[in-house]
């Protein structure tokens, strides 16, 4: 359909090259300035990360990597997400359920509300948690009382990063349950299925490339997460630092290579993450929700 | 329709709220969901409206027009617009490209356009400012030139076209692919040039889509931070945005005019979030579908 070559065989259309489609020359214009922004704006960023990183050889890259705190900055990293991440999944399979296998007032709204992370900016997903949780905050002193620390801890880094994660996996999962109807489900159980048996023999094989997808994402968000994240963190360094502050930490005192020898490992998720997910999209493209936008 | 209103209307005699239906779990997935929002969303969003409306008017008002939340605040907007902006006509570009053209190499550039989506914003960040500073790849080509983007609002207006870009053209791509071919080869039998299809036919097919994307990059322009922070130096009054500002605050324990600015800054979004929407809802009774 969408190759233009088609319409040339096209009964009955004998149209010149130039009412239907563009003269070579501009056809050539328009790839030509599309690479060369692409080059300038997307590949020369990514390029520089792993150029700066081995700028002083291996050894001083492995050097940056051997530290103390890079390591605790990298477990921390990952325990916040391996917190974070499936909670999200759990909500958004839920949430999914609830809006795309039933019918019932106030879905939009719903769907808006859940969409809303998106649009808040991330040093404000930061702040609403100091003001319910920080010293000055709405709950600081009754939790100061009780000897809980939220924020500038490890709670309020995983808080702040399930907010800005939060759409990810139920926006994949909403649409593509909402395409796949609750028929089959409908049939397992007047078959006898109790509700569980139907989730894990039904719908789970009909939506685990949708949710991979999600939770792709969302783990790659988690990760990532700078602004919300440098807001409660309090950046003391080997206890509540993840890998993009120490990143941040590292590039403002001007140790620049080590900088950037952290930031290849998030860059090196970045091309995983692009990776998989485009595997998912030329493999299953079929299974995953309609939309491509995110 | 008519079957929906039917449902509706006999769910009405079951239940005010929902539609009957034998599958199970519709309790727990919605209290979960509901508990969840309520608690990572709602309730956090719900302290800030609280925080700023304690503050009473007067305060709000000196913080929310002091002068250096009205420089934080316009450069924010400003350069998140331009980036935009550019963003609209290079997205698009992109998405013509991609949809129309065949050429080497096509499914990688597809793959690729999301990487900023996918790379942490401080990498980019800290890339941008090395590739962009008076030393930099780009930034030592430039100079001679006379133009600097490092520290400028011109080098927070780039870093912003970075975050923005895969916004329009994964909003314009699925719309440009669904581009009836009959409509265009109506135009070309009916005389019309390709220039004139292309302006006459295919944009006004695109452009709700286009408004969509335009509107997604603005709304994260605006809220952005770790790409822009390394490469804008944070000069107060010249290259210092919006929530670079709350951060400082925050760092002064001055939480009262953190959360003013935040909440400007909000009020002010979802504001142009809603105007867009409308003139969205305008555009797409006049040309269809987006």
């Amino acid at each position: 359909m969408d190759n233009p070559t088609h319409y040339d065989g096209h009964p009955g259309a004998k149209l010149r090259r130039g009412s239907l489609q563009e003269s070579r020359l501009v056809t050539g214009l328009l790839i030509g300035t599309a690479l060369i922004f692409l080059a300038l704006l997307l590949f020369l960023p990514l390029i520089i990360v792993f150029t700066e990183a081995l700028r002083e050889g291996w050894g001083r890259f492995f050097e940056a990597w051997g530290e103390a705190d890079a390591i605790a900055a990298m477990k921390l990293t990952v325990l916040v997400a391996a917190i974070s991440v499936p909670l999200n999944m759990v909500f958004g399979v839920c949430a999914a359920w609830a809006i795309a296998k039933f019918e019932f007032k106030g879905k939009s709204l719903l769907t808006t509300l859940i969409d809303l992370p998106f649009s808040v900016s991330p040093v404000i997903s930061g702040l609403i948690y100091i003001l319910l949780f920080g010293a000055q905050g709405l709950l600081g002193p009754w939790l100061h009382r009780h000897g809980i620390e939220i924020i500038f801890a490890v709670p309020g880094i995983v808080l702040a990063t399930i907010f800005v994660t939060f759409p990810f996996v139920a926006r994949e999962l909403i649409p593509l349950m909402q395409e796949q109807g609750t028929e089959e489900e409908e049939a397992a159980i007047s078959l006898g299925a109790g509700g569980w048996q139907s989730f894990w023999l039904v719908t789970l094989p009909n939506i685990k490339w949708g949710l991979l997808y999600g939770v792709l994402l969302c783990n790659a968000r988690a990760m990532g997460e700078f602004g919300a994240v440098s807001v409660v963190s309090g950046h003391i360094r080997g206890l509540t630092n993840t890998l993009p502050l120490h990143v941040e930490i590292l590039y403002n005192e001007y140790n620049f290579m080590a900088a950037f020898a952290i930031a290849s490992l998030l860059a090196l998720l970045a091309l995983v993450t692009l990776g998989l997910k485009t595997a998912l999209e030329w493999r299953h493209g079929a299974e995953l929700a309609a939309n491509k936008t995110h | 329709m008519k079957a929906m209103r039917m449902t509706l209307s006999a769910a009405q005699s079951q239940s005010w709220f929902r539609a009957p239906s034998i599958l199970p779990g519709f309790g727990l997935t919605m209290g979960v969901t509901i508990f969840w929002l309520g608690f990572i969303v709602l309730i956090p969003l719900g302290a800030l409206l609280f925080k700023s409306a304690s503050l009473g008017w007067t305060e709000f008002w000196e913080i929310a027009f002091s002068s250096r939340t009205l420089g934080a605040l316009k450069l924010s907007f400003g350069t998140a617009f331009a980036a935009a902006m550019v963003n609209a006509v290079m997205g698009l570009l992109l998405a013509f490209v991609l949809v129309r053209y065949q050429f080497i190499g096509k499914r990688i550039i597809d793959a690729a356009i999301d990487l900023p989506f996918a790379l942490p914003t401080a990498v980019a960040g800290i890339a941008l400012a090395t590739l962009y500073g008076p030393n930099g790849w780009i930034g030592s080509l430039l100079a001679p030139l006379g133009i600097k983007v490092a520290y400028t609002p011109l080098g927070i207006t780039i870093a912003l076209i970075f975050i923005g870009l895969p916004f329009v053209v994964r909003t314009v791509q699925p719309v440009l692919e669904e581009v009836e071919v009959e409509l265009e080869e109506a135009a070309a039998t009916l005389g019309a040039n390709r220039f004139q299809t292309i302006t006459k036919v295919i944009l006004p097919t695109v452009l709700p889509a286009l408004l969509t994307g335009f509107a997604l990059a603005l709304a994260r322009g605006v809220g952005e931070y770790g790409s822009v922070i390394f490469i804008a130096g944070n000069i107060p009054y010249v290259s210092e945005i919006a929530p670079l500002l709350i951060v400082i605050r925050l760092e002064e324990f001055d939480v009262p005019a953190a959360t003013v600015v935040a909440a400007t800054m909000l009020m002010i979004s979802f504001s142009i979030l809603l105007l867009i929407n409308l003139i969205q809802t305008i555009s797409r009774r006049r040309f269809g579908r987006g």
